[in-house]
């Protein structure tokens, strides 16, 4: 540990990056999810069709089908066959996250992430104690749950509470009183488990971690050799076990998060302020390690 | 096995922690399956679109997309909000006296369906059943009344078919008619048109799912009639046909087979009248 470690987190990196700079990729992220979001709206409040439908399902210019596929898969282990349109839709669902990181969909267009990150925010504010902390395990767990109890009651269990599409649906078609599942989410963040919901129970984002097992795109601490230990990046990043494997990876082991709980965020790129991280793929195994090849010398 | 001694501390741990995980799980799975029975009971008064499969293979099919409702031209579609509308939350469905199904020739709300939640089978809206509508208050119909109401046979789109005026004598005046409007199932869609158009404050024609609506015959029944308009003779063999009493004074005023005229009974009871 530094001294720096005693910072607020991310404070180093302003100062060396520029307030924007060092807050790059969590506006991108903000406006991705607005982004989508305000597709799936720009036909209800505008009459402008180019996207119609919801998380769940949706048509894009009139030809492109696109669908959830944790949501069909409990439809087929349910009982139905869905048509063609349907499959196609969740294939192409399926290959893009397969290529850029299944929980891309966690951090660049769930509409809970805000939600979630809004509590985690308070959170740290008021300084609360994390609280209870089940293993990573557990949403794997509960996704296995979710199938079992979907081909049990031959219904897709999980949409009956499942607070992403309540929210989007809510938003896109009449929220009824599914913002009450949303307080529900934002208060078992804030003061049940730091982290929880996202990190520890969704099951979407289980099944949207095991898609993207295998991505290209991954976040590489290719500059590992400048860290300064301050942990900031540990601090920021809501799944920081994937860090250091990485991070402090000796000679030799990649420098690549290659946990497909990483949600390709980019938090730990912009708190950075020695610049450690950065986008890559995933056969890129370059370190930079000149540096600590010139300190071990010296 | 020599490693198996220090292994048993870990494989107790790894036990522990998995029944400890699945005994979560199957509590957290149960409270799920009980929300998604429940979930399954659709309110009387919420009608699926056409084509909508049977509710139980429904609600595995449609993934809540909200498609159907986009391209219902007559919004009369909406999806179930939580803890406002009775269905299942997301799916579609309609409220006859409110919106009723306009039954369009294209059939758009199936053609949205990604999933075939909405069966891609359905050619000819007429062939929809989302419902049989049912003249559930006979007592406050204007038709039943003696009135000439008509408007549910007026609307109905397969009028004449669906929906029948049948005449019957008005008892009460003694010398009108009541022109009953009566729903024949088999034509019927449930579209709601009658419902949504009944002229009283609450409709006494209502369109219910098929379960509610209808019995069943039993399936060993037979209707006399038709099986022996089918063998064009009496369906059991040497029947006696016994005769038939008939309208008029007396107790035994019988038609026999070979005609009222040549019957003569066996025997007459004292005083009574021929």
């Amino acid at each position: 540990m530094t001294i720096k470690t005693r910072y607020p987190t991310g404070q180093e990196a302003i100062a060396v990056k520029g307030w924007l700079g060092a807050h790059r990729f969590l506006i991108l992220r903000r406006v991705s999810q607005g982004f989508f979001l305000f597709l799936f709206l720009m036909g209800p409040w505008f009459g402008i069709w180019w996207v119609a439908g919801s998380l769940s399902g949706s048509r894009t210019f009139d030809v492109l089908p696109l669908t959830d596929p944790f949501i069909l898969l409990q439809g087929i282990v349910a009982g139905h066959w869905p048509e063609l349109t349907a499959l196609i839709g969740a294939l192409i669902v399926l290959a893009v996250y397969a290529l850029i990181g299944g929980r891309v969909y966690c951090a660049w267009v769930c509409p809970i992430n805000p939600v979630t990150d809004a509590a985690h925010w308070l959170h740290v504010r008021l300084g609360l104690q994390k609280g209870w902390q089940r293993k990573k395990s557990t949403r794997l767990w509960l996704l296995g749950t979710t199938l079992a109890v979907s081909a049990l009651t031959g219904t897709i269990a999980w949409e009956v509470i499942n607070p992403i599409t309540m929210l989007h649906r809510g938003l896109v078609f009449g929220m009824g009183f599914a913002w009450a599942l949303v307080i529900a989410v934002f208060v078992f963040d804030l003061a049940v488990a730091r982290r929880g919901w996202c990190g520890h129970i969704c099951p979407v984002g289980a099944f949207y971690g095991l898609i993207g097992a295998k991505s290209l795109l991954r976040v590489s601490a290719v500059n590992r050799a400048a860290c300064d230990d301050c942990m900031d990046c540990f601090a920021v990043c809501p799944e920081n076990q994937v860090i250091a494997p990485a991070l402090r990876g000796k000679p030799g082991e990649t420098p690549l998060i290659l946990s497909p709980d990483c949600t390709n965020c980019g938090r730990c790129i912009d708190v950075c302020s020695v610049d450690v991280f950065a986008f890559t793929n995933r056969f890129d195994n370059r370190v930079n390690d000149h540096e600590q090849v010139a300190d071990k010398a010296a | 096995m020599p490693a198996a001694a220090p292994l048993s501390h870990h494989r107790r741990r790894f036990l522990l922690e998995t029944a400890r995980m699945a005994g979560g799980c199957v509590v957290a799975g149960g409270v799920l399956a009980y929300l998604a029975r429940d979930a399954r009971a659709l309110p009387a008064e919420a009608l699926r679109p056409p084509g909508a499969l049977p509710e139980a293979d429904f609600l595995a099919a449609c993934i809540r997309c909200g498609l159907c409702v986009r391209d219902c031209p007559y919004d009369t579609l909406t999806l179930a909000e939580l803890g406002v509308d009775g269905a299942a939350t997301g799916t579609p469905f309609f409220t006859a006296r409110k919106i009723p199904c306009e039954m369009c020739d294209d059939i758009p709300c199936v053609a949205a369906c990604p999933t075939g939640a909405l069966d891609p089978a359905l050619r000819d809206i007429d062939d929809a059943r989302m419902g049989t509508a049912v003249l559930v208050d006979q007592e406050n119909c204007l038709n039943f009344l003696g009135l000439r109401c008509d408007v549910c046979y007026r609307v109905c789109p397969v009028i004449d078919e669906a929906i029948t005026l049948e005449l019957s004598h008005n008892a009460r005046s003694g010398h009108h008619a009541i022109f009953a409007p009566t729903v024949h199932a088999d034509k019927c869609t449930g579209c709601g048109k009658c419902e949504q158009s009944c002229v009283l404050p609450e409709a006494a024609i209502k369109v219910l799912p098929v379960r509610l609506a209808r019995g069943t015959s039993a399936d060993h029944y037979r209707k006399g009639w038709e099986e022996k308009d089918a063998k064009g003779a009496p369906v059991v063999e040497g029947i006696i046909d016994l005769p038939d009493r008939l309208p008029g004074p007396g107790t035994d005023n019988l038609a026999a087979p070979g005609g009222y005229e040549a019957f003569k009974p066996a025997f007459t009871l004292p005083g009574a009248r021929q």
